[in-house]
């Protein structure tokens, strides 16, 4: 007991030295990692960008803005940004089901911790692993037409058939994300002061009026964020798609386009300005929305 | 959905943080060869068996060497990354990619290639210079797998000589058996990308990569690699393939053949002793050469497989050397996986004297051209060794992008004269 005293009254005298640098060690080693594995590979995206590097040699050639003027001549390279909107549907889609499903199991539900776990559950698969179980799900005689035909429908090439192909995957995409929209809404709403609830219940509001009027004010920060985390995924898609199929049968999307230029036809330094672009689209597209819905200020 | 540009990032972050660490020892000044050397291997499913046997093997010979293997899953795209830092192994597989220009770089010449030819098949497809890198791990023959068994339940008995009497064949496997009669292997990709290999086959041109060096419409009528792709084409239109390519599954795959529920798959001939050891009869599963015919007979091209090389950055060149040397002669590896041996005239494989009794010519093709045709690939971006435009072609057959045989090869021949113009210029 006597030692516990001691050591607090050392932390209370080192405190106030301590102060200023705290945060910073503590930010510390998130810091660094962002750098490493984030702002450094960026900055050498650019200077990738630049070069007609393939991938191998040694000394890269500086070829200035040339594999830029390149994508500007190609719109065929951007055609698959097409293949975007599918996922961009479904991220919408993503978003109300989450929003849904977070507000009902904040309210007083029986087995609500069970149903929170199940839909978060699908967040923490390794993503290849969600692609090979769906593989078997789609495919002919498999589980989804097993299902189909419990209720006298039948079977469909999910995967083979170019007009559903994107759906399946998209809904797929939207099965493993779904739990991670969900827990950040969730986090959110057990935010806000359960005295407002109570005052409304008294007042005699109903839930739908409690979602309208508390809920989605408080939570506006949270559902814009998610909203610009939708836009950039949709732009951005490749795990599900290039496991599933590489690309195949019109499901290519941009990331994988841009790997396939990397890795299967040298094209490093193009492949890097392709990248340079799809970030600044996404930047923009951002910025866009946020003169488009200026949400409040962030607190402190 | 939220995975962003982190692959491309991380895959670079990949090559910078990647520096050289290797093992130490000294390359025997005094003609003794010692050391620790480490070998990479694609072969992930032989790593701990077969290999360790002939770990023991040579260190009959030589006793002072230490091997140590890295069997490496994803062999190609992972090795071609650790090429850019000092530490890829001593002892590695020349990945395909590699342009031949780049082989001084990363790889120490093992001799002449001319004094090394006399002794050794496959050599002319890594070198440079004058100077070869690479000994050939085996070779194979070009063709497909089929299941004896099915195709004589649906009537055939002599193999067809004609793409004609090949689909014919197809068509009666379809009526009368229960079997898919090609399985394309859509989805895994990479099979799809063995059909370029049968592009010799088709008249027995040894000539075939100076031909399509020279030419700006390798896809007109009557060229090999129209003829092959046609072939695959005719075959998906007229529903003789898988019926959702979209779900194939290469596993699956090498085991259905054996059990009949595929009669035939194009697989170069190493794959022949894959699917065997699979099936519960396994002389029911056996080789054809491509259906057609020069001269009367039959042709198969073969082609060296993944070469061992030495890494310019190795300490202990020697051993290494002395693996690469030792794998080609001594191990038995090629005859063990029923491949034509990297030594000239050495046994044909016991695993094709069928094929090979019916009347087939091998022979070695001339790669004088292979890094032009390589380059104008790479600048189409088409990838004649890539499953990517074969998808197209498969769909455009089964009517799922709505294009034509035509448009495909228009679109193909298009884009190879304007790279090559490029390359060429």
């Amino acid at each position: 007991m006597g030692r516990s005293q001691g050591a607090g009254d050392l932390l209370n005298g080192t405190r106030k030295r301590r102060g200023r640098a705290t945060p910073w060690l503590f930010l510390l080693a998130p810091l660094v990692l962002l750098a490493l594995f984030t702002y450094v590979p960026v900055v050498s995206m650019f200077f990738y960008s630049v070069t007609d590097w393939d991938g191998l040699s040694p000394r890269p050639e500086f070829v200035g803005a040339g594999n830029y003027e390149q994508l500007a001549g190609r719109g065929e390279l951007f055609e698959v940004l097409l293949v975007s909107l599918y996922y961009f549907g479904a991220a919408f889609v993503q978003l109300v089901l989450a929003l849904y499903f977070a507000t009902v199991l904040s309210f007083r539900i029986r087995f609500a911790n069970l149903f929170k776990g199940v839909i978060f559950f699908p967040y923490l698969i390794n993503g290849v692993a969600i692609g090979f179980v769906f593989l078997y799900f789609f495919r002919p005689e498999g589980t989804l037409d097993s299902l189909l035909s419990l209720v006298g429908l039948d079977g469909h090439p999910w995967l083979g058939d170019p007009d559903t192909v994107n759906y399946s995957l998209a809904g797929v995409s939207v099965w493993r994300y779904l739990g991670l929209n969900f827990v950040l809404f969730l986090g959110a709403i057990q935010s806000i002061p359960p005295s407002l609830f109570e005052a409304a219940e008294l007042d005699g509001a109903n839930r739908w009026q409690r979602f309208r009027h508390i809920i989605l004010p408080s939570i506006r920060n949270i559902v814009g964020l998610t909203a610009i985390l939708a836009i950039a995924g949709s732009l951005s898609v490749f795990e599900i798609p290039y496991i599933m199929t590489g690309g195949a049968n019109g499901s290519k999307t941009f990331v994988i386009q841009t790997i396939d230029l990397a890795f299967k036809f040298g094209k490093v330094g193009l492949a890097s300005a392709m990248a340079v672009v799809l970030l600044v689209l996404i930047l923009l597209i951002t910025w866009v929305q946020r003169r488009l819905v200026p949400e409040n200020e962030v607190r402190a | 959905m939220k995975l962003r540009r982190r692959t491309l990032v991380l895959a670079t972050a990949g090559l910078i943080a990647l520096t050289g660490c290797s093992a130490s020892g000294d390359a025997g000044a005094d003609g003794r060869i010692d050391g620790e050397i480490t070998v990479l291997t694609q072969r992930t499913d032989l790593v701990d068996t077969v290999f360790e046997q002939y770990k023991r093997e040579f260190a009959k010979v030589h006793p002072e060497v230490k091997v140590t293997f890295q069997g490496i899953t994803d062999y190609e795209g992972e090795v071609k990354i650790r090429m850019s830092s000092r530490d890829y192994g001593d002892v590695l597989l020349i990945p395909e990619s590699i342009t031949p220009e780049q082989l001084p770089a990363y790889f120490e010449p093992l001799g002449d290639a001319a004094e090394l030819q006399k002794k050794y098949r496959f050599i002319p497809e890594q070198t440079y210079e004058g100077k070869a890198y690479g000994l050939a791990i085996t070779g194979n023959a070009f063709g497909f797998v089929y299941n004896k068994k099915i195709w004589q339940q649906a009537g055939i008995t002599a193999p067809p000589r004609t793409p004609a009497q090949f689909l014919d064949a197809l068509r009666a496997i379809k009526d009368r058996t229960g079997a898919t009669p090609l399985y394309t292997n859509y989805r895994n990709g990479w099979p799809l990308a063995q059909w370029e290999d049968l592009r010799a086959s088709v008249a027995g041109q040894p000539d075939v990569i100076t031909t399509m060096a020279a030419t700006d419409a390798p896809w007109t009528p009557g060229t090999p690699q129209e003829i092959i792709d046609t072939l695959l084409f005719d075959a998906v239109a007229g529903k003789l393939t898988e019926e959702d390519p979209a779900t194939t599954d290469w596993e699956t795959s090498k085991k259905a053949i054996g059990e009949g529920k595929i009669a035939t798959m194009m697989l170069g001939s190493w794959a022949l002793t894959q699917v065997r050891e699979l099936a519960a009869t396994p002389e029911d599963l056996g080789y054809l050469p491509f259906p057609s015919q020069a001269g009367g007979r039959f042709h198969s091209a073969i082609a060296g497989d993944y070469k061992n090389a030495v890494s310019v950055h190795s300490e202990n060149k020697d051993a290494a050397r002395a693996w690469v040397d030792w794998f080609a002669d001594q191990s038995g590896y090629a005859a063990g996986q029923g491949g034509f041996t990297p030594q000239l005239g050495g046994p044909e494989p016991a695993i094709l004297s069928e094929f090979t009794s019916l009347g087939v010519t091998y022979f070695e093709l001339d790669r004088s051209q292979d890094a032009v045709v390589k380059k104008i690939d790479k600048t189409a971006e088409i990838g004649l060794y890539q499953p990517a435009y074969r998808q197209t072609l498969i769909d455009a057959a089964r009517g799922a992008n709505g294009k034509s045989k035509q448009d495909v090869f228009a679109d193909l021949n298009r884009r190879w004269a304007e790279a090559k113009a490029q390359v060429t210029s």
